[in-house]
């Protein structure tokens, strides 16, 4: 039995550990390990509320949108704003434009390098002029024997199964890749001023209203970006499949799904969100649950908090005490949160698998077409898994990119039939409670707040990567990343690579995952480390 | 541009050809780093031949510390140089957890590889937890992290507000008890070179623009009482402010989504930060160019500020509301007569720099 930690996991965002254990060349447990606290619901109390999607958006750099976002739906819902419709439309705008850049930056820059061979696109013998331009390129960045993000990786390993002219697409891809995410970033910054951290989505709406420029420079960016993702990422998923075919059936985990739902619907019915929300369990695909926010619970055996009973985040005690790494007591920063006492996958395929379930006819269109692609027509389960992860990120990048086009032309008919209102103005009320489910590209991601006083009371966030990071919980059933590594074949454990496909498919964000406070004091405990 | 006036430009473009560089794109980020270094347009081809000579680019360790990332993000939706652009033929990128393809052991081997070469500039991300067991890597803390790879760099750039002054996470009662660079520094005793690029998140202009400048001249740009480069951080955001006529002529935006707004009005009376804010965000802006804060409607924050956020704490209020010094009643009035209008401006302008500290020759660096 071989043992190995991979720590720091690199191509992801935050700081994780990760701990496995292999036997007959397969993964026989696993443990996943938060290792960064920074406490953002502590210094959020006593602010005033208004500030709190701004300071919320630095939990996370890859989807301050999102946070913002949801933090301002908790102040909508609190303060009962009806947000204006073009309101809604431009929310949804930045939103977009955020899991179009955040589905590109990771399937490109995270997690291609798992599967693409960067030194194999040397050999190559490319016809096209500007494929031999990259080479070039390539080739000159390798002779100056400085590698940079490319040194000491496990390059030659032998679950590298494409060819090298499919190496040397991909290489070239990474590298168009970059500007497109970036061209992405510009939507969030046309409308919210820059990218990350986006400036004009308070609650009640947006700040600005958008001028016939600002409309031109977006139709102008998000058609390059929807013949793009059509022309050169969806093709490139469907070039890649072929090869790792084998791996359909790796990473599968529970088969819990969770959505809360995200790009609001005019009927602001989270039901007919765009991707809507819903729940499925045990990979039961025809029945979707309603997930209801009181279903959710908080378990801390194997967190560095004190033991409690599973709690609702609503009344969450949260008591910390670092009492050093055991896998058979407490291992990670992280809590384990359950919707109906189970474990949820949360992210891309979570949310398309619920909207192929619940019968959204785009998502129905393109699941099917992908599965008839790949030669598994009519069997949604092979989804389950790495590659189902990859895929669903891929189908959802398209759906939102049209989807914006949608409502960016909602938008200019409003605009022309006179309806300029963007924002509802409001007084912060004495004492409000209200709760912002929404999703990040990452997955399913919920903020809490109570205002008392005109003042933050208490604030708190369950957020994707804790729902997917998260370790055993009081039963002792494990994490969703960590259920999904089980079985996953390890050829060298001295370059694990076949792991890190299994992490980087969940597209885990630290940042988001540790979140602590003690209501009643108010106060961090001291740590000791052991 | 003059680009075949000079000889050393065309034997660079031939260079630059032959390594499959689009030339026009290229010229255009040297362009662009000159005009923000301040340098004229004879500097282009003398900042390209720089690049371009260079024996070896120069290696860059990134280290994230508490952060969220979002610097990392910022580089790399980098416009000029775009990040392949940069990655490839300006600097050697080492080590950076979020995109370098190493990971684990192979990771935890660079890092030392680069420790015991030395040598290379230290891009720090993030705050410093100066807590025991809140900020590991590889079991190690963050601050042990940060001496052992703070002492062998040739210069430390502290990117973003975190890794300056604490920034988000630092916000009182500041929970993980994080501290900025330039305060690890004093608490290890090393004596290193250190640029402070403030703003929430770094602009990555004004950081490619120190990295070109070293690499064309060897040397850090001019420093003001803060560490950071006085090309950045010299003026108030509302003396280059697009909305600033509006703001003379007493024209402001009372809420937010309004006709005041879309005509581009004054947002000083929604919160706007701008008077009391240095930094050349209303030039420099942000993805390319492409807006900035203000632009979209959105009020100034004062991200670019050390002691933020809870310096600016209230971001809605209008920034009397921060030290009551009789604002208020002044602006309410502004529009009446062009001397009020004069005085208010001056108001404004004395207020920030009171309190960045300006006035009073302040040089602790670290504002708490």
């Amino acid at each position: 039995m071989a043992r190995i930690t991979i720590d720091p996991v690199t191509r992801i965002e935050g700081h994780l550990k990760l701990d496995v254990e292999i036997e007959g060349g397969k993964v026989k447990d696993a443990w996943t390990s938060g290792t960064l606290f920074r406490g953002f619901e502590i210094f959020l109390q006593g602010r005033d509320p208004r500030d709190a999607w701004h300071l919320v958006q630095r939990i996370c750099g890859v989807c301050p949108t999102s946070h913002g976002h949801t933090s301002s739906m908790s102040m909508d819902e609190a303060f009962k704003l009806k947000l204006p419709n073009n309101g809604r439309l431009l929310r949804n705008i930045i939103e977009g434009a955020q899991f179009v850049h955040s589905h590109i930056l990771w399937f490109y820059h995270l997690t291609a390098l798992d599967y693409v061979d960067v030194v194999s696109a040397l050999k190559a013998q490319p016809k096209e002029a500007s494929l031999k331009a990259v080479q070039e390129r390539l080739k000159s960045f390798v002779e100056s024997k400085q590698l940079g993000p490319f040194a000491n990786a496990y390059w030659g390993h032998p679950a590298y199964k494409l060819p090298p002219d499919v190496n040397l697409l991909a290489v070239a891809h990474y590298l168009q890749a970059l500007e497109m995410q970036a061209k992405a970033a510009q939507i969030s910054a046309l409308f919210g001023g820059r990218m990350p951290m986006t400036m004009t989505s308070p609650p009640g709406g947006v700040t600005h209203v958008p001028t016939v420029q600002d409309m031109k420079d977006f139709f102008f960016r998000i058609k390059e970006l929807q013949n793009w993702i059509d022309n050169v990422y969806i093709p490139d998923v469907l070039a890649v499949a072929p090869y790792y075919l084998d791996w359909a059936g790796i990473g599968k985990g529970h088969g819990n799904f969770l959505s809360w739902g995200v790009f609001e619907d005019a009927s602001f019915d989270p039901k007919k969100r765009f991707l809507p929300r819903g729940a499925i369990f045990a990979a039961d695909f025809p029945k979707v649950h309603e997930p209801k926010r009181e279903d959710v619970a908080e378990h801390t055996s194997h967190s560095w908090y004190k033991d409690s009973k599973p709690l609702n985040p609503a009344v969450g005690e949260t008591d910390p005490e670092y009492t050093g790494y055991d896998e058979n007591k407490k291992y990670t920063w992280s809590k384990a949160p359950r919707l109906n006492g189970k474990p949820m996958e949360v992210g891309a395929l979570s949310r398309m698998l619920v909207a192929y379930a619940s019968g959204q006819p785009t998502a129905q269109k393109l699941i099917n077409g992908t599965l008839a692609a790949i030669g598994h027509a009519g069997q949604p389960q092979v989804l389950l898994g790495v590659i189902g992860r990859i895929a669903a990120r891929a189908l959802e990048c398209k759906m939102v990119a049209d989807a914006m086009t949608d409502w960016g032309n909602e938008i200019v008919e409003n605009i022309k039939k006179g309806d300029t209102e963007v924002y509802t103005p409001y007084e912060i009320p004495d004492t409000a409670q209200g709760a912002g489910l929404w999703e990040a590209p990452r997955g399913a991601l919920g903020h809490w707040i109570d205002v008392a006083g005109k003042k933050i009371k208490n604030y708190q966030c369950v957020v994707p990567t804790t729902w997917n990071v998260c370790p055993r919980d009081d039963n002792g059933v494990r994490g969703p990343i960590e259920e999904a590594l089980i079985g996953t074949p390890v050829v060298n454990a001295e370059k694990p690579l076949e792991v890190l496909r299994v992490v980087h498919s969940f597209d885990p964000c630290l940042a988001c995952t540790v979140h602590i406070i003690h209501p009643e004091s108010n106060r961090i405990m001291e740590f000791k480390v052991s | 541009m003059a680009e075949n006036d000079d000889g050393i430009t065309k034997k660079f473009l031939d260079a630059v050809e032959f390594r499959g560089v689009h030339r026009r794109d290229f010229l255009k980020y040297c362009g662009a780093t000159a005009a923000l270094l301040g340098l004229s347009e004879l500097y282009v081809p003398k900042i390209a031949a720089a690049i371009e000579k260079a024996s070896k680019r120069p290696p860059v360790v990134w280290i994230n510390f508490a952060s969220d990332s979002g610097c990392t993000e910022a580089l790399v939706k980098a416009t000029y140089p775009n990040a392949g652009d940069l990655i490839l033929d300006v600097i050697s990128l080492d080590y950076n957890e979020t995109v370098m393809a190493a990971a684990g052991k192979q990771a935890e081997e660079i890092l030392d590889n680069s420790k015991k070469e030395g040598g290379y500039i230290l891009v720090v991300e993030g705050g410093i937890t100066t807590k025991k067991g809140f900020g590991m890597i590889a079991g190690k803390e963050f601050l042990d992290i940060f001496k052992e790879l703070a002492a062998p760099s040739v210069a430390i750039i502290a990117v973003g507000s975190c890794a300056t002054f604490g920034g988000v996470p630092a916000a009182s009662p500041n929970p993980a008890q994080i501290i900025g660079v330039s305060e690890a520094l004093k608490k290890t005793g090393i004596d290193k070179s250190l640029v402070n690029l403030d703003l929430c998140p770094v602009n990555v202009e004004m950081l490619t623009s120190v990295i070109v400048n070293y690499i064309l001249l060897g040397k850090l740009p001019e420093l003001d009482s803060f560490g950071r480069p006085k090309i950045f951080f010299g003026q108030p955001i509302h003396d280059n402010c697009e909305r600033r006529a509006h703001f003379d002529a007493g024209r402001f935006v009372e809420t937010f989504g309004t006709k005041e707004e879309a005509l581009g009005y004054c947002l000083y009376k929604v919160g706007c930060k701008g008077p009391m804010t240095y930094s050349t965000c209303p030039k420099t802006r942000y993805n390319g160019k492409i807006n900035w804060c203000i632009g979209a409607g959105g009020p100034c924050i004062g991200c670019a500020e050390p002691g933020w956020p809870d310096k600016f704490a209230g971001f809605y209020n209008r920034l009397p509301d921060v030290k009551g010094a009789g604002l208020e009643a002044t602006a309410d009035k502004i529009g009446a007569a062009a001397a009020v209008v004069t005085a208010a401006g001056i108001a404004v302008h004395a207020l920030g720099s009171a309190a960045s500290g300006r006035m009073k020759g302040k040089d602790d660096g670290g504002e708490k």
